[in-house]
C-alpha cells in the first residue's frame, strides 16, 4: 500500500478481532488493497485468500461458505476449529460494481462478514469518482475548472442501503486517535460482525493521502475530523436497532475536516461559500436523522 | 514458488496463479520507497504502543507487550507512527542513504 493508508490500519483491527484459534477464508474485490497484498507470487496474507473481480467478491465468499458448510455436515469428525467468511473490498468494489453481488449474498444468508474500507473514490486506478465520493470533492474524473466543481451529488448511504437487507448485524466506523478510544469501537464491531450468525456488514473510514490529497503523518487526525464533525458517524444497527455509538461532544464545523485536504481546496476560494454551506446542511440533516432513528 | 520474469510461460507458474506460501510478502522489500525515516528514541519511549496499530505497513514488530526497533525492510516513512506519539519518543529524519 502507498505510505500512510488508512486501509491497512483498517484490516488490521478487523483481523485481530478473530480469536487465534479460528480460520479464516477472505475474500478480496478488486481495490488498492487486493493488488497490494497480492502480487504473484507474494500474498501478504496469512489466511486463505481469494482474489476476485470488482463484482464477485460476495458471490465467492458466499458460495465457499456455503461449500464449507455443506463439507461439514458431510463429515463425520467433528472440527473444533471455527472457519470464518470475510469479504473486503473498497468503496467502488462495494458501492459501485459490487452491490449487485453484495445484495444477493446478504438476502440469502449466509454466515459470512463483509467490510468496506471507504476511501471515496476509485484510488487504486487513478482517483476516478465513485458513488462513496463526496459532494464537491475533486476526483480525475470530476475535476474542478470553469465548468464543474468537483463532484456533483450526495454521496450514497451504502450502511442504510445494507441495513435495508434486515440482516443481524450492520455497523459504521473508524479507527480513532487514542484520546478518542483508539480502535476500540473498531475493534467491538468486527467482534461482533465476525461472532454474529449471518450476514453481518460493516463499513469503515479510510483515508487516502494520495486521493485526498494531504499530507501522511495526518492519518490518525484526518480519521478523528471525520467523526467530529459527524462527516462519518459511527453507529450500529443490531436487529434493526440502530444505536450511536459515539456521539461528539462538540461538533465541530466540517470546514475542520475539509481544510486538510487537497481534493476540497477549491470550497475555500472566493464565491464558494456555499459549497461549505450545503455540505454543512447535507451532514446536519443525515446526523438528525440518525439521532431521531437511534433507540 | 517459481521466479517471475518477463520471459516465463505459464507452464512454469503455478496453476491458476495460486500461492501456496502464506505471508511471504514479507521477502518483498518497500522500504527502498522511503523518503524520511523514522527514528526511535528508546530514553524517551513509555512503552505505550499507541504507535503500534496505526503503522500501515505492521514495521513496528512487538514482542511481549513491548515494541522493538522499526522493520526498516518494509517501513515507508509515512510518520504517522511519529504523529501520533505523546512523548516525542519518535523523530522523523530525512533518509540520506537508504540501507535496504
Amino acid at each position: 500500500m502507498c505510505a500512510g493508508c488508512g486501509a491497512p490500519v483498517v484490516v488490521r483491527c478487523i483481523l485481530s478481532a478473530l480469536k487465534p484459534e479460528d480460520h479464516a477464508v477472505i475474500g478480496l474485490a478488486t481495490g488498492c488493497l487486493e493488488v497490494s497484498t497480492w502480487l504473484y507470487p507474494f500474498t501478504a496474507w496469512k489466511d486463505s485468500v481469494i482474489h476476485n473481480a470488482f463484482e464477485n467478491v460476495s458471490a465467492t465468499i458466499s458460495g465457499v461458505e456455503a461449500a464449507y458448510k455443506a463439507k461439514k455436515r458431510m463429515c463425520e469428525e467433528k472440527n473444533t476449529k471455527e472457519t470464518k467468511f470475510i469479504a473486503f473490498g473498497g468503496d467502488g468494489g462495494t458501492y459501485d460494481i459490487g452491490i449487485q453481488s453484495l445484495s444477493g449474498a446478504l438476502e440469502r444468508g449466509h454466515d459470512m462478514v463483509y467490510v468496506c474500507y471507504d476511501n471515496g473514490a476509485y484510488m487504486n486506478t487513478g482517483i476516478q469518482r465513485s458513488s462513496a465520493t463526496p459532494e464537491f470533492a475533486n476526483t480525475t474524473t470530476s475535476p474542478v475548472g470553469k465548468i464543474r466543481n468537483g463532484k456533483h451529488g450526495r454521496k450514497k448511504d451504502l450502511t442504510q442501503i445494507v441495513a435495508g437487507h434486515n440482516i443481524p448485524y450492520v455497523a459504521q466506523s473508524a479507527p480513532r486517535s487514542a484520546k478518542y478510544g483508539g480502535f476500540k469501537d473498531l475493534y467491538n464491531k468486527a467482534e461482533k460482525a465476525i461472532y454474529t450468525e449471518g450476514p453481518a456488514f460493516l463499513n469503515t473510514f479510510a483515508p487516502c493521502p494520495r486521493g485526498w490529497r494531504y499530507s501522511t503523518p495526518y492519518l490518525m487526525e484526518i480519521c478523528d475530523l471525520a467523526v467530529e464533525t459527524c462527516i462519518w458517524p459511527m453507529y450500529e444497527i443490531t436487529d434493526g436497532k440502530l444505536k450511536l455509538t459515539y456521539e461528539p461532544k462538540k461538533k465541530l464545523p466540517v470546514e475542520d475536516f475539509l481544510k486538510q485536504q487537497g481534493r476540497f481546496s477549491h470550497m475555500f476560494k472566493e464565491g464558494n461559500e456555499y459549497m461549505i454551506e450545503a455540505m454543512q446542511k447535507s451532514v446536519d440533516d443525515e446526523w438528525e436523522n440518525l439521532k431521531n432513528m437511534s433507540v | 514458488m517459481s521466479e517471475i520474469s518477463k520471459t516465463v510461460t505459464w507452464q512454469k507458474i503455478t496453476q491458476g496463479g495460486t500461492i501456496y506460501e502464506s505471508g511471504n510478502a514479507d521477502s518483498f522489500i518497500t522500504g527502498d520507497w522511503r523518503t524520511s525515516r523514522p527514528e526511535w528514541i528508546v530514553d524517551k519511549c513509555t512503552q505505550c504502543m499507541l504507535c503500534f496499530p496505526v503503522c500501515p505497513d505492521s514495521s513496528i514488530p512487538a514482542k511481549d507487550g513491548k515494541r522493538l526497533d522499526y522493520d526498516f525492510n518494509h517501513c515507508k516513512g509515512c510518520g504517522v507512527c511519529a504523529a501520533v506519539c505523546p512523548f516525542d519518543a519518535i523523530k522523523m529524519v530525512e533518509e540520506i542513504n537508504s540501507d535496504k
